[in-house]
């Protein structure tokens, strides 16, 4: 069983290898002019104001909130989709239940507006 | 049919085949993501009349070869404020995952190598789907890794947003194959290209449309492909990510884009096209139909302007999301009654 992952393991290596030799030999065989203005983060060309490690919005947590709870949820899925078949009438029923549950979550959710941008 | 070639029946064989299957699918797949940018270059340079490419070789077929040297004998600039070792990392996190994705798309049916059976596929694992979805999003934490080491604000705000759209997004894909599972009845690409052996009308794009459409926009929007290429918006991000990134890392950026472009096409064409049936031998009908797949997603790039953020998300958790959950409803039902 395990002997079928065998293949991608060679294949990582393969694709590893690929990036790290192609940054390597333009690091080796680019040219090398460091300038203090060249070095500095790029901002429309004007001097830099503040710095990048700043706080951003915090819809962008929400969004990943979200996210993991749906996510488990089609993780949840995808193992009663390939049985849904032999599960016939019961399976539909426990994860119809399942589905309307987390719908009537997505739909509070929209209500209260953690979906607007 | 003989015995399947594994390695407690013949190690070496085994091991041979499996790095002719390897090498000769990654040499395809780098050929198809240099080409990719010139037929880009050409198609969006006819579609707005311009000629594209014309000069390095016979209608500029050597363009994307110089493009590379180019880019070898370029400086490698690493800015002074950023995070030397995640900076250099990130852009193999996206290259890798972008290349190893297509392991498991079948390419063809079963031959037979000395005297044993060998599948036209790298990895035949049971459960394919789920390392298409892990692998993709990997890639994204090689974008935010990119626009937080950069230390810039541009790649700071691409890579935050690119996380928020790729993850909205990887939902809504993630539910509306649902329904090709059920149907299938198995989460390996092998089985699903099964599933829809016969005649062409087994193929999925006609008993799940619906499920067809969700999916082929979300994975557009997956791949930060026109119209959903906020992160790296051009005009108002300076490229977002990988504005800092030069020489061969920025290359890197740039191949694992258009090989996740090649990944998606063969992942749309093998759920819900039939892989590799069709007319012509194996591989040539799913090159064919990635190739397909390939020209309308850079046509879609000479059409349509870039979507606002907010639109963005709306389509994706008010759109694209009920309707899959729908497909699947409407799906269960019809197998059920």
């Amino acid at each position: 069983m395990l002997e079928s992952y065998l293949p991608i393991l060679v294949l990582i290596a393969l694709a590893l290898m690929f990036a790290l030799g192609s940054v390597a030999f333009s690091f080796i065989f680019g040219p090398k002019k460091p300038s203090e203005v060249k070095l500095a983060p790029y901002e429309c060309g004007m001097p830099l104001i503040g710095t990048a490690r700043e706080q951003f919005s915090v819809k962008f947590y929400m969004v990943a909130m979200t996210f993991i709870v749906f996510d488990i949820e089609v993780v949840f899925l995808y193992p009663w989709a390939v049985v849904f078949k032999q599960l016939g009438m019961y399976g539909a029923g426990v994860m119809g239940f399942f589905v309307f549950v987390l719908i009537i979550g997505l739909a509070y959710e929209w209500k209260k507006g953690a979906l607007e941008w | 049919m003989p015995e399947m070639l594994s390695l407690s029946n013949d190690p070496i064989l085994f091991i041979a085949v499996m790095l002719a299957k390897i090498l000769a699918v990654f040499v395809v797949l780098l050929l198809i993501v240099a080409y990719a940018t010139y037929a880009e270059r050409k198609i969006i340079g006819h579609m707005q009349t311009r000629l594209g490419p014309t000069m390095t070789g016979p209608l500029g077929l050597l363009q994307p070869i110089a493009d590379g040297l180019k880019l070898f004998f370029k400086e490698d600039i690493i800015p002074a404020q950023a995070s030397k070792v995640a900076f250099i990392l990130a852009p193999m996190m996206i290259l890798v995952p972008a290349f190893i994705t297509v392991a498991v798309v079948p390419f063809g049916g079963d031959v037979v190598i000395g005297g044993y059976t060998v599948p036209l596929q790298i990895a035949d694992l049971d459960v394919g789907i789920l390392f298409i979805l892990a692998m993709e999003g990997l890639g994204v934490y090689g974008i935010v890794l990119a626009g937080w080491a950069s230390n810039n604000k541009y790649s700071l705000l691409g890579g935050i947003r690119s996380a928020a759209q790729v993850i909205s997004y990887e939902l809504a894909a993630g539910l509306s194959i649902v329904a090709v599972f059920m149907l299938a009845e198995t989460l390996s690409l092998r089985g699903i290209v099964e599933a829809q052996s016969g005649s062409m009308f087994n193929w999925f794009v006609f008993s799940q449309p619906l499920a067809f459409c969700v999916f082929f926009i979300t994975s557009v929007a997956e791949i930060n492909r026109v119209p959903f290429d906020l992160p790296e918006a051009e005009t108002e991000l300076v490229s977002g990510f990988c504005t800092e990134y030069s020489s061969m890392k920025y290359a890197l950026f740039f191949m694992a884009e258009y090989a996740n472009m090649v990944v998606v096409a063969a992942v749309i064409s093998t759920l819900f096209l039939g892989g590799p049936a069709g007319p012509f031998p194996g591989v040539i009908n799913l090159l064919l139909k990635i190739f397909f797949f390939m020209f309308v997603l850079i046509w879609m790039r000479a059409t349509f302007p870039r979507v606002r953020y907010d639109q963005l998300m709306f389509m994706g958790w008010k759109v694209f999301l009920p309707l899959a959950l729908l497909n699947i409803v409407i799906t269960g039902a019809v197998i059920v009654l």
